[in-house]
């Protein structure tokens, strides 16, 4: 079995964020780790490796830096990275990003692509089900279990109230929950293994079946018209008031705000 | 693309086993506001089997006209048909906007749905525009008016960031459940219906469902919750949180806590607020005896509204309450719950 993993190196969003004068991130200036729902999905494929016997290949796109979260992967035991680097891919959009991602796997072979739900920067979930769209495959999101059976994958998916066991033929794409497992730790002898590894870097060219206005922020539909670092919430009205009168203010401003 | 040929408000009304969710309704007020901007009508797209009997609800609530698919094959949610069954709708009807709730379901058929048609998406919205893009007046850049301005949380909440879609249509987005008011009900409205089947043939990318599992009485994750409920120290023991309880019944909201809470063991782990807790956005929350350490606010700030009781009115709380009450809780809290059970009965 061949399993792809798209993972996230992402803003440590505990950090402060910067900016470019564009509105974009400028993800250059910042900490960064594995986005933590690509890492769930991640530590899924390898106990599908462990389980079942598979080949697992990292995909990431991002500046040549996002090498490192590649090497991570590695580490905990990925057969191999590929980093999807170019300066025309720059300030994509989820659009222009999954068609990127889509653009490189067409050169995987794969039975399973595995992303996280979100990434912590954006946190749009919006990705993992674009990519599937492109390929033409089956998705599945919100992954709180994953089976394989003979050619087809059987997944515990997440609603708010309620999960569906849902059966799927390979191949298919999963987006994992950061609540699927612990991951794994890397061991000494994986990190030394993953950096004398080769990582294979594709740039524009290696893309199959992808336009040049698909790409970068030429190409993606949405546009930023504003971004700021958030304004914090002042105080608002604080009363000092009898029991009585108190519990009518709080049933007043519940009526005003629509809560009852 | 043809731009100009792109028409009209749409909403996803979704439902789950027959009963419409809350967004549908929350996104047909919010449709009439941007409709009205527009000088267009709201479209409720209703997606089923055996749903008809949800339009009259949808009309009470605002919505024009109601594109019902109704079809076997869409009883329970499943990405491809539905996601079928809306880009089928976008293809013939062509919206301009076109509106889903970021709802587990949503934020799975929505970028399906955009991916499909070829438009941008934007995830999660809190407030939704019409205006201008860009929003001032850029020498050699064309200002384009009536656009939809889509404004949403990123970085944990760290910044705000406002989306235009302007060379795509529909403009799409996901809208955060529990922003967006509900219109006025208006028993007598009726809308214009009109039944829609796009055909449904299994292929590949249709899933199987092997099992249905609904929770039963699983304590709600305090992520998740719409209404929290939420003690500090000041609650002054584990027994006390009964007070907390109650009016959570009430409210049918969760009960959290902050970590001095946690530290004393009167409430475990899972239901701490804060920075070495959990990050909590619920519609509402209430601060009942706890004095608002940064560690905590950084937890909680995000919540839409923030009522807090605490008897030291210099509590750092009250920096962040919309509403605060200078008092002691056990005073407050009893009268407080019997009040709304009050209501609550005479509502119903």
């Amino acid at each position: 079995m061949k399993i792809v993993v798209c993972i996230k190196q992402v803003p440590d969003t505990k950090g402060g964020v910067k900016f470019n004068p564009d509105g974009t991130l400028d993800r250059g200036a910042m900490l960064t780790i594995m986005n933590p729902d690509d890492k769930a999905g991640l530590e899924a494929a390898l106990r599908l490796k462990d389980q079942y016997g598979a080949e697992v290949t990292v995909l990431t796109m991002g500046l040549p830096k996002a090498e490192e979260v590649l090497r991570e992967a590695m580490a905990m035991g990925a057969d191999r990275g590929v980093l999807v680097t170019d300066r025309v891919l720059g300030g994509a959009d989820t659009w222009a990003t999954s068609q990127t991602l889509a653009g490189a796997i067409r050169n995987l072979e794969y039975d399973l692509i595995i992303t996280g739900r979100q990434a912590i920067d954006g946190d749009t979930a919006q990705v993992g089900p674009q990519i599937s769209e492109h390929l033409g495959i089956p998705v599945i999101s919100y992954a709180q279990k994953i089976q394989i059976e003979n050619d087809s994958v059987i997944v515990e998916r997440q609603y708010d109230d309620r999960y569906h066991v849902l059966k799927a033929k390979m191949p298919c794409l999963i987006t994992a929950l950061a609540e699927l497992n612990d991951a794994r730790y890397m061991t000494p002898g994986g990190i030394l293994d993953a950096y004398n590894k080769e990582i294979t870097v594709w740039g524009r060219a290696d893309l199959i079946d992808v336009a040049d206005s698909d790409l970068g922020l030429k190409g993606s539909p949405t546009q930023i018209a504003k971004a700021s670092d958030k304004v914090r919430k002042g105080a608002g009205e604080k009363v000092t008031l009898d029991p009585v009168e108190s519990v009518d203010y709080i049933i007043d401003k519940l009526k005003v705000k629509h809560v009852i | 693309m043809n731009i100009s040929e792109y028409k009209g408000v749409f909403v996803f009304a979704q439902q789950v086993d027959n009963k419409l969710s809350g967004i549908a309704l929350e996104l047909i007020g919010k449709g009439k506001d941007l409709a009205k901007d527009l000088e267009t009508e709201v479209t409720a797209v209703l997606v089923g089997s055996g749903v008809k009997n949800l339009t009259d609800r949808l009309a009470a609530y605002g919505a024009d006209k109601i594109i019902l698919i109704d079809d076997p094959e869409l009883k329970e949610y499943r990405t491809e048909p539905y996601a079928h069954a809306l880009s089928s709708v976008i293809e013939k009807y062509k919206p301009e906007i076109f509106l889903v709730g970021a709802t587990a379901i949503g934020r799975d058929l929505a970028p399906r749905v955009c991916a499909r048609v070829h438009t941008g998406l934007t995830a999660d919205c809190t407030q939704l525009d019409i205006g201008d893009f860009p929003l001032n007046p850029i020498p050699g850049k064309e200002q384009l008016h009536n656009q939809l301005l889509m404004t949403r949380p990123a970085f944990g909440g760290n910044t705000i960031a406002t989306i235009a879609c302007p060379q795509f249509r529909p403009q799409m987005a996901t809208v955060r459940p529990g922003v967006m008011q509900k219109a006025p009900k208006n028993e007598g409205a009726t809308a214009v219906i009109e039944e829609f089947n796009p055909g449904f043939t299994p292929d590949g990318k249709y899933v199987e469902i092997l099992e249905v599992v609904k929770s039963v009485v699983d304590a709600v994750d305090i992520m998740d919750a719409k209404i929290l409920v939420s003690g500090g120290r000041g609650v002054g023991g584990e027994e006390n949180f009964k007070l907390l309880n109650e009016l959570a019944e009430v409210l049918g909201a969760t009960v959290s806590c902050s970590r001095a809470v946690v530290d004393a063991g009167w409430k475990a782990k899972d239901l701490q607020v804060g920075q070495t807790g959990k990050t909590v956005r619920p519609n509402v929350y209430f601060a009942v005896g706890i004095s608002g350490a940064i560690q905590h606010l950084a937890g909680m700030e995000e919540s839409d509204l923030i009522i807090a009781i605490n008897k030291d009115e210099t509590a750092p709380i009250f920096d962040v309450a919309d509403y605060g009450i200078v008092g002691d809780l056990n005073k407050i809290l009893p009268s407080l719950t019997d009040k709304l059970r009050a209501e609550m009965a005479a509502n119903s």
